[in-house]
């Protein structure tokens, strides 16, 4: 009934799914270059920002293909204009992995990064993005609305690294410059959650037709 | 509404706004254009028909004791094939006010003038009014017939998916036509085109098997419908 349909929609699925993967990974190798210290791994970081990009331009071509081909209507049209939202917030987040892995480029942060849990909020961040574009992809509201409710445990890990970092400043004051730089990649990182969240809210209205804000 | 033993439609209970645009949509053969044509009684015309419950207009059941002319009058209608009279545009307008005994010239190339003005078609039409009806192109046509349906000044116009059988340029001249006598009528239309119903209508009513299974703000319908069978003909996936 509508076979060609359905494989453009398929099409948009997975090339969401592939796009989600590049920003997981751009997100875990500039944080990876951080705690080696590898400066080749953070320009490749920042190389693969681009490769984002270009797939950001491939599926929005994709949507408007579909807008135009198929004038969808209801669930079809929430998916389709969601996954044009959702791109943006997807490309966002790959400009600021490159982001992190430019500052590794710059100064060497292996001394003073143990002093905080950047870790650990990574992976919470990588797991939100994860799971918004999962619930986009299995029509999963529980798990868009979890994204969203996890974006309050991001935010914890933030303050508390800018407390340890306040405490680190006023303990030793020579590295006041690495701590701005350290602040700076858990800002980043604390804005790839909310950029999470506002996937998980376009889930949320894919499926719903009202958006959650 | 029953055809002898099969009952074509049941259940219907809806409330049609005035000076609004109501959009019936549905498979073929689910009864939206039967109950078009139970709102002027076009049914009246088929062997068997048989009607239940009450259609009220301003609170008056037309299925009451009222005179169908005047019922057909009130309500006017047009189909999906134009169907001119094979006389010419003048005569094709001034007809009906004819039939209810308008005689004199200057009123009758009034009422021209108005409906052809009102179907936005006198500025192509008003130096050829003498010449054949049938000699128009199928969208002149269509605004013709509509144009007619006009000239008694009807309160409500029932379209049978008027834009059917035209071309691209002539249903964007129907629909804008439709946007700006909503103005003035109260227009309820079949259409098959499910852009033509998102474009211009206000309210939309989804058949299924002679039953109306949602009827709601077009908008809401065709975004967020609330029924999952309503939503599965709109996008496609059945019918």
């Amino acid at each position: 009934m509508r076979n060609k349909f359905d494989t453009q929609l398929d099409t948009l699925n997975n090339n969401l799914i592939i796009m989600g993967a590049m920003c997981e990974n751009a997100i875990a190798s500039a944080v990876k270059a951080l705690m080696t210290y590898n400066v080749p791994l953070a320009q490749a970081t920042i190389e693969a920002e681009k490769q984002i990009d270009e797939k950001e331009r491939e599926i929005e071509s994709l949507c408007l293909k579909l807008l135009l081909q198929q004038q969808p209507v209801a669930r079809d049209l929430r998916f389709i204009s969601a996954a044009l939202k959702m791109i943006t917030d997807m490309e966002r987040i790959g400009d600021q992995a490159a982001d992190i892995a430019e500052i590794v480029t710059f100064i060497d942060l292996s001394e003073s990064k143990n002093k905080v849990n950047i870790a650990e909020m990574t992976e919470a961040i990588i797991k939100m993005v994860t799971e918004s574009i999962d619930a986009f992809v299995n029509r999963n509201l529980g798990l868009a609305k979890s994204v969203i409710e996890y974006d309050d445990v991001v935010d914890g890990y933030f303050t508390r690294i800018k407390k340890d970092l306040i405490d680190f400043i006023s303990a030793d004051k020579q590295h006041g410059e690495a701590v701005l730089d350290i602040l700076m990649i858990a800002k980043y990182l604390e804005r790839i959650g909310d950029h999470a969240t506002n996937i998980a809210e376009w889930v949320v209205f894919a499926i719903t037709g009202t958006h959650q804000t | 509404m029953f055809y002898g033993d099969f009952q074509a439609l049941k259940n219907i209970n809806i409330n049609i706004p005035a000076n609004e645009i109501t959009a019936l949509i549905g498979p073929s053969g689910c009864g939206k254009s039967t109950f078009l044509k139970t709102l002027n009684r076009m049914n009246d015309l088929i062997e068997g028909c048989r009607i239940e419950g009450r259609v009220l207009m301003d609170g008056e059941d037309i299925y009451g004791n009222i005179d169908i002319n005047m019922l057909r009058k009130r309500v006017g209608m047009v189909f999906q094939k134009p169907n001119p009279f094979p006389m010419s545009i003048y005569d094709n307008i001034a007809y009906g006010p004819r039939t209810h005994g308008v005689r004199n010239k200057a009123k009758l190339d009034d009422i021209v003038e108005r409906s052809l003005t009102d179907a936005a078609i006198w500025e192509e039409l008003r130096d050829r009014l003498n010449k054949s009806a049938l000699s128009l192109s199928g969208g002149q046509q269509q605004r013709l017939c509509i144009a007619r349906a006009l000239t008694v000044e009807p309160e409500v116009l029932l379209m049978d998916e008027p834009t059917g059988a035209l071309d691209p340029i002539s249903t964007n001249k129907i629909e804008d036509l439709a946007i700006d006598l909503k103005k003035m009528y109260t227009i309820i239309m079949v259409t098959h085109n499910m852009q033509q119903a998102t474009r211009i209508s206000d309210n939309t009513a989804f058949f299924l098997l002679g039953e109306i299974i949602e009827y709601d703000n077009t908008e809401k319908l065709f975004s967020t419908p609330a029924d999952g069978r309503t939503g599965d003909y709109i996008t496609g996936r059945f019918g």
